[in-house]
């Protein structure tokens, strides 16, 4: 009975907001930690040297030109579809479907190159794949919203359900124009000619994606924060009712802004078949529309930050494959890595939320 | 001096949010039978305070004595099992659920529905509660939801009951039965606690009263022995004048003008049906009515909310032009250039958006001005601090969330954006429920502003004595009817309260005998 009278240990208590500094200090700590527990599983478990393995991790991203070029390369995409997806996820229309958008972005850009490659200049078709491409992602993404915005529907399924008919659309096509025929595949289209391929910047055929990541990243940062769309997109978001209440369009707001985002998918798409597979096969976005809803969220919707949320991810997914080469360990043992460092991170939100009161001694101690 | 045992005693509570102080070493005797009130200004920590008797929140220092024991309230199942519930003052019920079930939800022990029904009905009858246990929570009005609230506090054995703002929701008549219920309740034994901010139940209800002010416990006297003049003062912390001024209207022409108006909701039912009448500018016209009897419909049909089945609604202006307003959405109304501000019920759902600070808020009626793509910042911020400084809203800053601030400060930062834009119509809903005395006269002297100035106001309220006391003319509505038009100086509550509940009110009673 006396222990039922004895304050609690600790209490829950919400903070004010946390000055900047502190709140990444809370962050870096939260990684530190994640490390420190990823290296005892690891030694415990396989008896590796855990600085061993993590410093193969930074191998595989970093160990040499070529492989820091393509770490960023990978960076700049699954960063563009979480640029992409946001504006969506400000007003709270849960767009799921950014792996079908870049599909049909990218199967539009094939079309295009294999269609036309032999009948119009270069700077035409690539034209084409442009207006191609980003026309189909918009349409992916118009059509969950206008059915959202007329029928209340819902997105979620929606969303999801367009990403199995793109990739059923691509697998349709693959069979079309496969190379050879009875292959399975479509192989690298115009080989020879490299008609529709995108054009190398400054000479090197990794720059350009993230030109692209960089320019979106920068607009999207403007366009939520300081236009008026993007003021339309906080208030949806927040209070339809609210939106309704000073005359603004809830439809139409809805409408364009899942156009944009389906079209930046549909841009990535583009950067994905002309500029860097120059195929297209049914699994071209790996999974990245959804890990792109990740980073959104971590980042809590903005726009730098999610450069090194995404710089995270694909950091982890490269060190990953190489340490599975090096110590002959699974691929699967650098996702628990992975999934043991999202879980600090996404965990120490709760403490730069709340902070913890422990409970007094006496009460003069505590003056 | 007191024969009666405390049921509780707060003694040097503190509470602190971040760098707020909620209360601060407040101490508090609440007795058995008796009933008492809790009074202060919003965000004065009246809430907080009764939440950590309720486990909700856990005082940062001090201590609770519960019977003359001293206890550690760690959660709302502590605090149900030292005998204590809350009603709070947004219902915390599973609609589809029956009354019964959302009583007992969440008790340990077997689920025996029919015993469970049982008891619910015997704790009814020995209150006076009038609930079937069967019905769903979605069939009920807000005044059985309340009551289902309360017995499910009294089924778990609750001998101390907190009710926050009960009858903020209720009308006058509910808010009667509520009382009777309360009275018995007091004579039973039981400890009461009411936090309210209306005056007048204040005296008619309570034995004694405790005033809080900017979280400090300011004083506690018996109801007999003091007046609402003083209450107030102690509240506020100065001597304030409660006198609502009523100005002749000057020069007052048509402004609005309802022809036949019939509306009908989402689901078909009829919640308008053949309204028609005139809103002149320099007056404001009450409009009375029990709640929900279409007074939301009106106000959203000639802001432009609403879709309308029949019947015309028109602007005219000084020059006796006509614009007709139904059919078009605010956006239409304001390009047509008609000043039209509307100050809805809901103030965090629809008038403003919570999460969104003070100064972005005040650009929801003016962010599309100007051709530029980009939102311009710097006038609303203006806006805001004007808003602020004239109006004394209480707020760390212009780039606080709007959903931190009390509801009376809340209130103030909408209607100051609404009257901001200089309005030549103002529609206001409920304007000042939830406000303390002194915010909600600073909003009725807001309004006689409006009016000197010559705007048509339309005041949906709730309380008659303000209606009486500060409109013009008085439109009823009863089912969604116009009951009747009356001038406010001469008529009487009495007869407003009849033609409330009955179309036409007395004389329609007699005829129809």
């Amino acid at each position: 009975m006396k222990e039922k009278n004895k304050e609690p240990l600790f209490h829950i208590v919400k903070r004010d907001t946390l000055p900047l500094h502190q709140a990444l200090g809370i962050r870096a700590l939260a990684i530190l930690l994640a490390l420190i527990l990823c290296g005892i599983i690891t030694t415990i478990t396989t008896g590796i040297n855990p600085i061993e393995v993590y410093r193969s991790i930074f191998t595989g991203a970093f160990g040499s030109v070529r492989k820091t070029w393509i770490t960023f390369q990978n960076v700049s995409i699954l960063l563009l579809i979480s640029l992409a997806l946001t504006p969506a996820f400000k007003m709270k229309f849960w767009n799921i479907g950014g792996e079908g958008q870049v599909l049909v972005g990218g199967l539009a850009s094939a079309a295009c190159m294999i269609c036309l490659g032999n009948k119009l200049p270069n700077g035409v078709v690539i034209l084409c794949m442009i207006v191609a491409s980003i026309l189909a992602g918009a349409c992916w993404g118009f059509l969950p919203a206008f059915f959202k915005a007329k029928w209340n529907t819902n997105e979620t399924l929606f969303t999801l359900m367009m990403n199995y008919i793109a990739t059923q659309l691509v697998a349709f096509f693959t069979i079309v124009w496969e190379v050879p025929k009875g292959s399975g595949k479509i192989g690298i289209i115009n080989q020879n000619t490299n008609v529709g391929w995108l054009p190398q910047l400054f000479g090197s055929k990794y720059l350009l994606p993230i030109v692209v990541a960089v320019i979106v990243t920068v607009f999207m940062h403007i366009y939520l924060w300081y236009s008026k769309h993007g003021y339309e997109i906080c208030v949806v978001g927040e209070s339809e009712n609210t939106a309704k209440y000073v005359g603004i369009k809830v439809e139409k707001v809805i409408i364009r802004t899942m156009i944009l985002s389906g079209a930046i998918c549909g841009l990535v798409g583009l950067l994905l078949v002309g500029g860097i597979n120059h195929t297209v096969t049914t699994t071209i976005a790996g999974g990245q529309g959804f890990t792109a809803v990740l980073v959104s969220w971590m980042s809590k919707f903005n726009p730098f930050t999610m450069i090194f949320s995404s710089l995270l991810i694909v950091f982890m997914d490269r060190g990953a494959s190489e340490i599975s080469t090096n110590f002959g360990l699974n691929h699967s043992y650098s996702d628990i890595l992975t999934g043991i460092i999202l879980f600090f991170i996404i965990g120490c939100e709760f403490f730069i939320t709340y902070r913890l009161q422990f409970r007094k001694k006496t009460e003069k101690e505590e003056q | 001096m007191e024969t009666k045992t405390a049921a509780v005693s707060m003694r040097n509570v503190t509470k602190t949010f971040g760098s707020v102080i909620a209360n601060d070493k407040v101490n508090l005797d609440i007795y058995k039978g008796e009933i008492l009130s809790l009074l202060g200004e919003n965000g004065s920590g009246k809430t907080t305070l009764m939440n950590m008797l309720s486990g909700i929140y856990f005082p940062d220092e001090g201590q609770i004595f519960i019977n003359g024991k001293e206890e550690v309230i760690r959660s709302p199942k502590d605090a149900f099992d030292l005998g204590i519930g809350m009603v709070h003052q947004h219902f915390k019920l599973i609609d589809v659920l029956s009354a019964t079930e959302n009583i007992i939800l969440g008790l340990p022990g077997k689920l025996n529905l029919k015993e469970a029904t049982k008891k619910v009905e015997e704790i009814c009858q020995k209150y006076g509660f009038e609930v079937d246990p069967k019905q769903k929570i979605y069939d009920m009005s807000v005044s059985q939801k309340q009551t289902v609230e309360i017995v499910k506090v009294l089924y778990r054995g609750a001998d101390i009951l907190i009710l926050d703002e009960p009858t903020a929701v209720l009308t006058p008549q509910e808010t009667e039965k509520l009382f009777r219920v309360l009275r018995k309740m007091r004579d039973d034994g039981k400890a009461i606690v009411i936090i309210t901010h209306k005056m007048h139940e204040v005296e008619s209800l309570s034995d004694r009263v405790a005033v809080l002010r900017s979280g400090q416990y300011i004083g506690c006297m018996k109801t007999k022995d003091t007046n609402v003049t003083e209450m107030t003062n102690m509240m506020v912390g100065h001597t304030v004048t409660l006198n609502i001024d009523r100005p002749d209207p000057v020069n007052p022409k048509p402004r609005i003008e309802v022809e036949g108006l019939t509306v009908r909701n989402e689901e078909g039912v009829v919640k308008l049906q053949d309204v028609s009448f005139t809103a002149n500018s320099g007056e404001i016209l009450g409009i009375a009515g029990i709640s929900g009897c279409g007074q939301k419909e009106l106000l959203e049909a000639i802001a432009g909310l609403q879709v309308t089945e029949a019947g015309t609604i028109a602007y005219v202006e000084d020059d006796g032009s006509r614009e007709m307003l139904i059919g078009m959405d605010p956006k239409k109304i304001a390009e047509l250039g008609v000043s039209l501000s509307f100050v809805p019920e809901d103030r965090l759902g629809m008038g403003l958006v919570g999460n969104m600070d003070l100064a972005d808020n005040m650009m929801l009626r003016s962010f599309r001005q100007g051709h530029s793509p980009f939102t311009d910042r710097k006038q609303p911020r203006q806006l805001a601090n004007d808003v602020v400084e004239s109006l004394e809203v209480v707020t760390p800053g212009i780039s606080t969330p709007v959903r931190r601030l009390s509801g009376g400060n809340v209130q103030k930062v909408l209607v100051g954006r609404e009257i901001a834009s200089a309005p030549t119509v103002l529609l206001t809903a409920y304007a000042v429920r939830g406000l303390d005395i002194n915010s909600s006269y600073t909003i009725y002297d807001l309004l006689n502003q409006q009016k000197k100035k010559g705007v048509a106001v339309i005041f949906v309220g709730e309380d008659l004595d303000v209606l009486l006391e500060l409109s013009d003319k008085i439109l009823v509505l009863c089912g969604g009817q116009v009951s009747g038009i009356v001038d406010a100086r001469t008529t009487d509550k009495n007869t407003v309260g009849m033609m409330m509940t009955r179309v036409g009110g007395e004389k329609n009673h007699e005829g129809e005998e």
